[in-house]
């Protein structure tokens, strides 16, 4: 059963980054708790404190707002599948958010707990890495942003320190010419862990790439993009040999491990089909 | 540390207060004070049986706090219908044999209850994507979509807004 801690319910932001940092390494900030009860259950994570979030206001919604679109931390996942403005500015992200776990899940689910839980397979993360997001960390000290591609520093390690919080994602409005997808390989739609997941976001103007990402989940300690293959696609025509090469590069700089729901060997060759896939579906949405 | 606190839960239109530790989740505070109706099965947000409205929204009560949901609504199946009034998901369910064991079906209405609070017309893959946090090993589903179909149907024609 689950180890004892106390429970705090702060009422503003303000009093959150206090309380937090005054207990420091102590207290775990709560969400939507679907990857922390968890945690708590199995005793991987046994705090002195959980600070549950809910009552603090103004970290749920949407804006779009100066060319940015922004997420309140607690934004849940199916807050993003009833946007119309994430439909427009972040269409892998509805993607991902669309084969996220169950519905009960996705009603409690945050962004920001995605993002936290440092999970290498958690999926919102690849489509938020192709739209460059931010992750804002709030704390006694103020505000600062990190980028989303810099924010994880090892498996399940991030920069976020202990007195901070996530408040906060953004990512700048995509350019018209601008084709966002992912793609969840697993064994079934609803409710399974990711084998691969698989977002890009290409760019067309003239006939040639003015932007590629490629993020890849589930294929390295990280969530990852995969750069080597981005700078084989971007000031180039996407040729199907060009694209063919890029989806190569891919595999080759993600560093996948054997588990349970698949072979090392397995997801490296999956990455290579599935960035080759979704690039040309790019294309072919553009042309 | 943790120790008892007493906590006011609104249950089905009811306060009540159960006094649990902080530790506790709402799925064991609400099976404590007698609702159970609320189905403690995988206890990590798998199953879907523990499934309770709050504020209107279908979540996991194993996967919240007891404390947490202090001055929310909670609806659990026993707050949908009564034995005289079933609700109409709670009467087709029973009409067209849509539950066998049965384990898995008061959560299997509270989804579907979140589902047609928001689109009264689900299509049926809208049905099955509102419905995969809820397995059930016995029946296949198809019964259990026909019910929710005929149930959504009956709902849509009463003009009721629940």
């Amino acid at each position: 059963m689950y180890g004892e801690f106390d429970l705090t319910l702060p009422q503003t932001l303000q009093e959150a980054v206090k309380a937090l940092n005054a207990a420091g390494k102590d207290a775990v900030p709560l969400a939507g708790g679907t990857n922390v009860l968890i945690d708590l259950r199995s005793q991987r994570l046994v705090p002195k404190q959980i600070m549950d979030l809910g009552r603090v206001p103004g970290l749920r919604g949407i804006v779009v707002e100066g060319g940015r679109v922004t997420l309140g931390a607690r934004t849940t996942v199916s807050d993003l599948l009833a946007s119309p403005d994430i439909a427009r500015c972040g269409p892998a992200l509805v993607q991902a958010a669309t084969v996220f776990a169950g519905q009960m899940v996705r009603n409690t689910a945050t962004v920001a707990g995605n993002i936290a839980c440092g999970s290498p397979a958690a999926d919102l993360v690849p489509p938020l890495l192709s739209l460059d997001a931010e992750v804002t960390l709030t704390s006694t000290r103020g505000s600062r942003t990190v980028a989303l591609c810099d924010y994880y520093t090892g498996y399940k390690a991030d920069a976020r320190a202990p007195d901070e919080l996530i408040t906060a994602i953004s990512w700048p409005v995509p350019e018209a010419n601008t084709f966002g997808t992912f793609y969840k390989l697993a064994r079934r739609k609803g409710d399974a862990i990711t084998v691969n997941g698989v977002a890009v976001s290409i760019g067309i103007s003239d006939g040639r790439c003015v932007r590629a990402r490629i993020a890849l989940g589930s294929v390295a300690p990280i969530p990852m993009r995969a750069c080597n293959a981005e700078s084989l696609l971007e000031g180039q025509v996407l040729t199907p040999e060009r694209i063919a090469a890029a989806a190569k590069a891919a595999a080759e700089e993600c560093s996948p491990i054997d588990d349970v729901r698949a072979t090392g060997a397995y997801r490296r060759r999956m990455v290579e089909v599935l960035v080759a896939r979704l690039v040309e579906n790019a294309v072919q949405a553009m042309t | 540390m943790s120790s008892d606190k007493a906590v006011t839960l609104r249950i089905n239109g009811h306060d009540e207060t159960a006094t649990v530790p902080s530790h506790r989740t709402l799925l064991e505070a609400l099976r404590g004070l007698g609702h159970v109706d609320v189905k403690c099965g995988c206890e990590k947000g798998d199953c879907g049986a523990c499934a309770v409205l709050i504020d209107g929204e279908a979540v996991d009560s194993c996967l919240t706090l007891a404390h947490s949901a202090a001055g929310r609504e909670i609806t659990t199946l026993q707050g949908l219908g009564t034995p005289e009034n079933l609700h109409p998901l709670q009467l087709s369910f029973s009409e067209l044999g849509a539950a066998q064991c049965g384990y898995c079906t008061p959560g299997m209405i509270i989804a579907s209850e979140s589902l047609l609070r928001k689109n009264p017309s689900p299509s049926e893959d809208e049905l099955r994507h509102a419905l995969s946090g809820n397995p059930c090993r016995c029946t296949g589903y198809v019964k259990i979509f026909e019910a929710v179909n005929a149930a959504a149907e009956v709902m849509r024609n009463s003009g009721d807004p629940k």
